[in-house]
């Protein structure tokens, strides 16, 4: 356990700091901050200074050998936008999306779950026709499309939802609800699939052959061989909230990481962006360990 | 016990492939409805930016946020007009040219490097084949959208350039797939078959090992298809995809956002087109899925009956 | 006991008639079934690949789906009452408890991941046991069927257990409330012989213990003559023939019975082979899997012309000895002699041109044939590499030759497999094989998935073109009454090394080792009486 561990930390430490030196190289190629911080007809020297004071005046590797040596003091430096520490602005930004990820995956997962195992004990059956129709019309749909949609519906013709912000548990509907739907869809169809295959399988038949009753085979025999595959395909779906979800972050003006990081890349706030980028993927690095800790739990053949 | 006596050979004549699959599309009726809709959208893709590029792009000023299913304004408003009074469904034909397009590049692309780096992967039992799927691990811990507006930032936002960065983001799905086939497949005994008969490397690979991993490549890049369309217009949504004059669906949602409460079809329109587009590519998915398996093809041969 | 046989039999299937739903139309799994069976009694179902014979099992156990599967006409009475008329939760009551189930390939059957104790408590508490009493049964219940350390056990899972192991844990959970029927769908078939003979014995042990009915749906003829006291003979979906297994082996009356019986190995003549020269010769070969010796250092000669057969359990290595003298896998060390150069130090082209002298032919034929490619392109595709053989024009007349030769009709060269029976695939396969004008060919575990009459021909027809082409083949078998009638010489192995080699006749008729001894003995022969010998002196030797 320990090794897999350690093996699993140095391979997702390995991609990170490729993708911290990337982002820190091509995103200083989008341009200076300097024109975009400074009034046009700023001075050379106000300019000069506005250089020296967040490190742009060196050349961009003695920068990055700054950046990394404040990191290694955990010091994720200065957003230029806010004046406050990147960590900071990062973390505030994190727990919002964190919340809605939660949130959305808990109620994605319990429905998905219920409903794509009942659709596979009748296939073909009127109930599975429904639910593989709304899991493929989820599946298919532009979330910003279906984000305007439920805004000129929900909040604007009826006004029972806030079209944006945050403040009350309202703010929080017309979100989860558009997040809901795509992963819905397609966990709904890989539960559909891999409990039609467990259903066909041999145990079952074993099962039935004890007199087993129908709701027990599907629910205690069927069900947890067929959460193996259910279990990437959420943890796949979970990382993708967890990197933000810029789309309904931006049109429902929700201040969460996605949105963040758009924001601190047009505003070139490099700090921000590289601080965001950890924060998310330390997320999603304990995130995947409690995925394999689940398959372990799930299925006795896996050990690590 | 004398082994002359054989036995027979079902005396069923066997169709062309082109005839067996069309016979298959046709059992499944949603798949047919899925595959003509995909066909006029093609079609359209190909000659709606010749054809129809002077009507869509003529302002009418008169036929501004012209409402829907008009026809005193001619066919090409049935949908109505934009805020320029340039007619919808005009603009919605030519839109599909690059909407398509875009996808088109990038599945292939996407596709064709994969699938090769998944072959290597998956069939060279050295160091290649240990460095590859790292090379997949790490483009799938990039949050894609970030990689996106990172390279169009620095580049220019052209088609060429979102091609290129939808393609490298889907690389990894082609090349884990190709390779988990390809470690499955060379392990069959008709591949070892082969090698006993001499068989050089790239005869088992072309001749073996890509026809059986073809069926399911063709199946997840249709559903592709539809996944890289959905980011495109993303993309274009958030004003890092495609710029104006060009137009692409997922900009036409966005151009529209601002008269959502006054004019909700100039929004709702390109909308659905996606919509309609990427639904009937996962249907035709699935169907393939099921016709493409020999071990499930039998549930479309019964019928549409669709049992069990 | 008395009120019940007034009541007839304990089950019985009557006038039985199951339609499938295919692609090619309705097919009638099984047409007018009628059998029965007592308490106390061992009746056997027989019958080949697609006769139906576990059909109407299914259908005892309400395991046929409908769709497919539809039940057309019929009765099942178990004690009187007619199953089919019951409901569901009605029948669940007697699944398991009274009517139990055990299947082949119990790995798939035993499910993953649930520890086998609580799978075998299952059994008892769906039926109404308190927990408590269900642990302590499944306890009882796993020293019953013979596994050591009830308890580590019982917390284990279905990996961890060996095959014969995992059957005996399916018999436990079928035992577990004592029903009065024992269905048990080919229990030993892919198991290793000596396991074979241990999980047959343990289900006669038990069912003499509790006097329970026991229904055994197998295709091999020594399973019948082992343990069957009537048999059941099916083919096509109906009966042909049923009767006592004394009376149906030595007098079988329908014509298919007839061929079926003539069918089974083991009472051809035994070749005598006379010594000619070496052909291929292996010394001391090894292989390792990390720290695990596959192969202990295995020496053997194959001679000119003659058919050597190389049998073994599984594990033995008996594959692997063929698998890296194909230099389909690497050998750690020892040397494989061919025309007096070492196969394994041959360059790449030396190796490419030694591939025409030594050609394979696989166990499974639908799984060595290319599925998207015709007989034609399977067949040519030797040519096609090794294009100094035959000029592209006249491919087609030498398939159609090829063909011919196998038994097959030239206008099939168009065809796919799967449009083939098992045992024209495995012709194809053969045919294959020739195109490349071997010496030698290796067929491992040629046959074993033929059924037992396609067996035969098949062999026959290796068996002559070893005549006329001058062939020298290694076979390698668990099957040993085929390898009686068809080797020349034997090699026994057991764990990666060679335990006895010699004649077909010194190994058959006098075993020197004790390992060929008993696996000779774990053998069924086809015919019930020499079963029944057989049986009173193992009986005879454990009390004495």
């Amino acid at each position: 356990m320990q090794s897999f561990l350690t093996k699993r930390a140095i391979s997702s430490g390995v991609s990170l700091l490729l993708l911290i030196v990337a982002v820190f190289f091509l995103s200083r190629l989008t341009g200076d901050p300097t024109d975009l911080y400074l009034p046009v007809d700023a001075s050379a020297e106000a300019r000069e200074n506005f250089r020296e004071l967040h490190g742009l005046n060196d050349p961009l590797i003695v920068q990055f050998g700054h950046y990394v040596a404040d990191l290694v003091r955990l010091d994720f430096g200065e957003s230029i936008r806010r004046a406050r520490p990147a960590l900071e602005v990062v973390i505030e930004a994190f727990v919002w999306t964190f919340q809605l990820a939660v949130i959305t995956m808990a109620i994605v997962s319990a429905a998905a779950v219920s409903l794509g195992a009942l659709a596979a004990f009748h296939v073909g059956g009127a109930f599975d026709r429904i639910a593989t129709f709304f899991s493929l019309i989820g599946a298919s749909a532009p979330d910003f499309w279906i984000a305007i949609v439920a805004i000129v519906v929900f909040a604007v013709g009826f006004g029972w939802v806030p079209t944006s912000g945050t403040g009350t548990v309202w703010h929080w509907i017309l979100p989860i609800g558009v997040l809901f739907i795509r992963p819905f869809g397609l966990i709904l169809q890989v539960v559909r699939g891999s409990m039609i295959s467990a259903l066909g399988s041999a145990y079952v038949k074993t099962a039935r052959a004890k007199g087993v009753t129908p709701k027990k085979t599907i629910f205690v025999h069927a069900l947890r061989n067929a959460m193996l595959p259910v279990i990437t395909v959420i943890g796949d779906q979970a990382a993708a909230l967890l990197n933000g979800a810029v789309i309904v972050e931006t049109i429902f003006g929700f201040p969460g990481v996605g949105k963040l990081m758009i924001d601190s890349i047009l505003q070139r706030d490099f700090s921000v962006v590289l601080a965001a980028i950890m924060v998310t993927a330390l997320a999603i690095f304990l995130m995947n360990i409690l995925i394999d800790l689940a398959y372990a739990a799930l299925d006795p053949r896996i050990r690590y | 016990m004398t082994e002359t006596q054989t036995e027979a050979v079902p005396k069923t004549k066997e169709p062309g492939k082109f005839i067996t699959i069309l016979r298959l599309l046709w059992a499944d009726k949603v798949a047919t409805t899925a595959a003509i809709f995909v066909l006029i959208v093609i079609g359209c893709a190909i000659l709606g930016p010749i054809l129809l590029d002077g009507v869509a792009t003529k302002a009418n000023l008169r036929g501004r946020n012209a409402p829907p299913f008009d026809l005193s304004k001619g066919f090409l408003m049935i949908l109505g007009g934009d805020q320029l009074g340039r007619p919808l469904l005009a603009r919605i034909i030519v839109a599909s040219g690059n909407t398509i397009a875009v996808a088109t590049g990038a599945v292939v692309a996407s596709m064709i490097v994969g699938s090769s780096l998944g072959l290597i992967a998956g069939y060279s039992r050295g160091r290649l084949g240990q460095v590859i799927p790292r090379l997949a691990d790490v483009i799938m811990s990039f949050p894609s959208l970030l990689l996106a507006v990172i390279v169009l930032y620095m580049l220019a936002p052209s088609v060429g350039n979102i091609v290129l960065v939808l393609a490298i983001t889907r690389i990894p799905i082609y090349l884990r797939t190709t390779r988990a086939e390809v470690l499955e497949i060379r392990e069959r005994m008709f591949v070892q078959a082969a090698q006993v008969m001499g068989a050089s490397t790239g005869r088992i690979i072309f001749r073996h090992i890509m026809p059986m991993i073809l069926p399911t490549l063709l199946t997840i890049a249709t559903l592709d298809f539809a996944f890289v369309m959905l980011a495109e217009s993303s993309l274009s949504f958030l004003g890092i995809g495609i710029q104006p004059p060009e137009i692409t669906w997922g900009l036409m949602v966005a151009q529209g956002r601002p008269y959502l409460t006054s004019a909700w079809w100039l929004s709702f329109w390109p909308g659905l087109a996606i919509i309609l587009t990427t639904l009937s590519l996962n249907l035709l998915s699935n169907w393939m899925r099921v016709a493409l398996d020999p071990t499930q093809r039998w549930r479309l041969e019964i019928g549409g009956k669709k049992n069990g | 006991m008395a009120d019940r046989d007034m009541q007839g039999p304990l089950l019985q299937v009557q006038n039985l008639t199951v339609t499938f739903q295919t692609a090619r139309g309705p097919v009638h799994a099984v047409r007018n079934v009628s059998w029965h069976i007592d308490r106390g009694e061992v009746l056997a179902i027989l019958g080949e690949s697609g006769s139906g014979k576990s059909v109407s099992a299914s259908a005892v156990m309400d395991l046929i789906d409908c769709p497919p599967g539809i039940i057309e006409t019929g009765e099942i009475f178990y004690q009187g009452r007619d199953l089919l008329k019951m409901s569901r939760g009605l029948r669940r009551t007697i699944n398991g408890k009274k009517i139990a189930m055990i299947f082949q390939d119990p790995l798939a059957h035993l499910n993953p991941v649930y520890t086998v104790g609580w799978q075998i408590e299952e059994a008892m508490t769906i039926h109404g046991m308190a927990q408590s009493k269900a642990q302590a049964e499944t306890l009882r219940l796993l020293r019953k069927v013979g596994l050591p350390d009830a308890e580590v056990a019982a917390a284990k899972y279905p990996h961890e257990f060996s095959g014969g192991q995992r059957q005996r844990l399916m018999i436990a959970m079928a035992l577990a409330l004592k029903p009065d029927v024992l269905i048990a769908d080919e229990p030993t078939t892919a198991l290793d012989v000596t396991v074979q003979a241990q999980i047959l014995q343990l289900l006669q042990e038990l069912q003499a213990e509790t006097g329970m009915a026991l229904l055994i749906i197998t295709h091999d003829l020594g399973v019948v003559a082992e343990v069957a006291d009537r048999v059941v003979v099916m083919n096509k979906g109906e009966i042909v023939e049923q009767g006592t297994a004394a009376a149906v082996y030595a007098n079988p009356q329908h014509p298919y019975t007839k061929r079926l019986m003539a069918a089974a190995p083991g009472q051809g003549a035994l070749h005598e082979g006379e010594q000619s020269s070496p052909i291929l010769e292996l010394k001391d070969l090894r292989k390792s899997y990390g720290a695990f010796e596959a192969l202990k250092g295995v020496s053997y000669v194959l001679h000119e012309g003659e058919t050597l057969a190389i049998v073994g359990e599984s594990g033995s290595g008996k594959s692997t000895t063929a698998r890296l003298m194909l230099r389909l896998e690497k050998a750690t060390s020892g040397q494989a002699i061919y025309k007096g150069r070492d196969l394994f130090t041959l360059s790449d082209q030396e190796l490419f041109r030694m591939r025409r002298d030594i050609q394979m032919v696989f166990q499974d034929p639908t799984q060595s044939l290319n599925p998207r490619m015709t007989v034609y392109q399977l067949i040519s595709e030797a040519w096609a590499i090794h294009s100094d053989i035959l000029p592209k024009t006249r491919w087609k007349s030498r398939v159609a030759e090829l063909l011919d030769q196998v038994g097959l009709h030239s206008e099939h060269m168009h065809r796919y497999p799967h449009q083939f029976s098992g045992g024209q695939r495995q012709r194809i396969a053969i045919a294959r094989a020739l195109a490349l004008e071997p010496r030698v060919i290796v067929c491992d575990e040629a046959v074993s998935a033929l059924d037992v009459q396609v067996q035969g021909q098949v062999i026959a027809l290796l068996d002559r073109l070893k005549a006329e082409y001058g062939l020298s083949y290694i076979f390698i078998a668990h099957d040993l009454p085929v390898v009686r009638d068809f080797a020349d010489r034997v090699v026994v192995m057991q764990g990666g090394r060679i335990v006895e080699q010699g004649p077909v006749r010194q190994i058959f008729e006098h075993p020197r080792e004790r390992y060929t001894r008993d696996l000779l003995a774990a053998s069924l022969d086809p015919d019930p009486e020499i079963q029944a010998r057989r049986r009173a002196a193992r009986l005879g030797k454990e009390v004495a």
